[in-house]
């Protein structure tokens, strides 16, 4: 032990118990003070206004795409796939249940009123968010029907299979079928999509 | 004396009146007794430190012509590129510099390994470099988003998707950190803030720390013996130690003058190093809605994304994968508390902790490499192995042998045959 530390034993510490609460109360103060200013700082990076706008519902005209056709707008940046089901590959969707990793579509991955056989309010119209749900890359198209593809999608980044109902094949490292988006029709052959009955 | 020398003399006293100036550069530099017996490995310090500054100093350039924003960035780049005097060799320079910033710090890494420079009491020296290295790859990642090209913009997207994984709170994360539902102007711009003002200063001052916490304790050497014990009876110097300054200072400036060397000609004669350095699909302009073919990372982060790609799923869950890999890089804290052998240096440890050192690297390095190409690069296994894909399957194995090196390390080290470690340092 040094010279100048003090030998606790044979010094009495008065402590002035009440000076102790006080600074203890304002650094508690002062902890929740640097907190609450924390927090503008911190929301200031989520999404802003002119964020939020640009990701607002997308009104999709239907009527000019034909059957088997496929046209990709955009939803908050993201593609957005609306596919014109032809009847025959309506009824091959039912033909491959067993391959897929979630064909009874547990995973809340679409709104309720899709979850359906067809993934769909009008089984003719599926309406995707083409975004891989491995790690985000967009899936390509690939509707040549083979023995043994149905038609469908596969992602180019890591192999990911989806069918036209953007439901995943077993075996792809993607965990979950497409996101279905929230829409509803407006008219027959009008999508709004981003919005549904339930929210609006 | 002349009037000259007694006027700097007198200069000198007033400053360091007020200021301690020949205190800190005889602690830090003429007075700072280093181990005599520093080897080749020793360059990687003061070249990581070369390295930092070039960064600092061509990132201020590039920073007076490059615009953080979406529909600018790219052609900002390119008109440094094109348009600017000068500007070709100030971003090659920085470009250049990242990929060889890791080349540095990962030999400089090495170096701690072979001789067991993380251990007591040197454990804060070691914990503020892996805080180094931590920092160092945020600012590489933040920075690789700013020229807006294909593979900045989809790295970066598929890299704050990892951070979507995390269970519950996941999403609300990664849309946090874009500032948008996707990579967006948002997201260019704070990555703009973070790459060129954020982690600079975080790594600035840890560089500090280290630097502070290595004088305080003194630096180890090739033999892993303290030179500290044994010191002059009379000047209290120890024996084996030299003077930082001269002596290292000008060991240190040949390898700035080697460094130098090669790193001129890779920024005149292959500034893109075939691909590892700047990527091809980096030429093309960020779009949304067309995902590159093929995404893989700087060739720096390929071990960590190898190891992303090798954990299986667990459910619909990604986040193994991501904890594994985050894992991987942090397993390096542990260090200094997972080594238990007697002995330091590598040069009196016995054949068990040489072979699972070199298993490590080879692991690092296959690891690295299949960072780089696609999973289905090797083919498949016949049916047999559920036609698998082979360059996965080796990826999971080194993935384990990569960690086995972290957690079975108490065990090899504790029963690996040490040789008796000298007195003093062998030279």
């Amino acid at each position: 032990m040094s010279s100048n530390q003090i030998d606790k034993s044979q010094t009495k510490i008065e402590i002035d118990e009440e000076k102790r609460k006080f600074l203890i109360a304002t650094s508690a103060a002062g902890a929740v003070g640097c907190a609450a200013a924390a927090v503008p700082f911190v929301l200031s990076m989520t999404p802003s206004e002119r964020a939020k706008a640009a990701g607002a519902p997308v009104e999709i005209d239907v009527s000019k795409l034909a059957p088997g056709e496929m046209k990709v707008d955009e939803y908050r940046g993201q593609p957005l796939w609306i596919i014109h089901r032809t009847d025959e590959q309506i009824a091959k969707l039912a033909n491959h249940d067993a391959q897929l990793t979630d064909p009874d579509l547990e995973v809340p991955q679409q709104p309720d009123y899709c979850k359906n056989k067809t993934r769909a309010i009008n089984p003719k119209y599926a309406v995707l968010l083409g975004t891989c749900t491995h790690l985000g890359c967009s899936p390509a198209q690939n509707f040549a029907v083979t023995a043994d593809w149905d038609g469908g999608f596969v992602c180019a980044c890591h192999g990911s299979k989806f069918d036209l109902a953007g439901r995943v094949f077993k075996g792809s490292p993607a965990p979950t079928n497409l996101v279905v988006p929230k829409h509803q029709y407006l008219t027959e052959t009008t999508l709004l999509v981003g919005e549904d009955k339930e929210s609006a | 004396m002349s009037l000259l020398t007694k006027k700097a003399d007198e200069l000198l006293g007033w400053v360091d009146a007020r200021f301690p100036l020949t205190s800190n550069i005889k602690a830090h530099l003429t007075e700072y007794y280093a181990p005599k017996n520093f080897n080749f490995w020793y360059f990687f310090g003061s070249l990581a430190l070369l390295v930092l500054v070039l960064q600092i100093v061509t990132g201020i350039f590039l920073t007076m012509h490059y615009k953080p924003e979406a529909l600018m960035a790219f052609a900002s780049v390119e008109y440094i590129m094109r348009d600017v005097p000068w500007g070709w060799l100030i971003r090659y320079m920085h470009s250049t510099g990242a990929s060889l910033f890791f080349v540095v710090i990962y030999l400089h890494m090495f170096r701690g390994l072979l001789y067991g420079s993380y251990r007591n009491p040197r454990e804060l020296i070691w914990l503020f470099g892996v805080g180094i290295f931590l920092a160092l790859m945020g600012e590489a990642f933040f920075g690789y988003l700013l020229p807006w090209g294909q593979m900045s913009y989809w790295g970066a997207q598929v890299i704050t998707s990892l951070f979507g994984t995390v269970p519950f709170i996941g999403p609300d994360i990664a849309e946090w950190l874009r500032g948008d539902y996707l990579t967006s102007d948002a997201t260019l711009n704070r990555f703009f803030a973070f790459h060129v003002i954020a982690l600079p200063l975080v790594i600035l001052g840890l560089v500090a720390a280290h630097i502070l916490a290595l004088h305080e304790v003194g630096s180890n050497n090739p033999d892993g013996v303290e030179i500290k014990k044994l010191k002059d009876k009379v000047t209290g110097i120890p024996l084996d130690g030299i003077p930082f300054h001269p002596y290292y200072t000008v060991k240190d400036m040949v390898g700035v003058v080697v460094f130098f060397i090669v790193f001129a000609a890779i920024i005149f004669f292959a500034p893109e190093m075939g691909g590892y350095f700047l990527e091809a699909n980096n030429f093309v302009p960020a779009d949304p809605l067309v995902t590159p073919a093929h995404i893989a990372p700087t060739w720096y982060f390929t071990p960590y994304y190898s190891i992303l790609r090798a954990v299986p799923p667990i459910g619909i869950s990604q986040f193994p994968g991501v904890a594994a890999m985050g894992l991987s890089v942090l397993a390096f804290v542990f260090l200094p508390w997972l080594d238990r052998s007697p002995v330091k240096s590598i040069r009196y440890k016995g054949n068990l902790y040489k072979g699972w050192l070199a298993a490590f690297v080879i692991s690092f390095l296959v690891l690295g490499y299949l960072g780089t190409v696609p999973a289905n690069v090797w083919g498949q296994f016949g049916a047999w192995l559920g036609k698998a894909d082979i360059a996965t399957v080796v990826a999971r194995i080194f993935t384990a042998i990569y960690f086995a090196f972290f957690i079975l390390m108490p065990w090899y080290t504790k029963i690996d045959k040490t040789k008796p470690v000298p007195e003093r340092v062998t030279g």
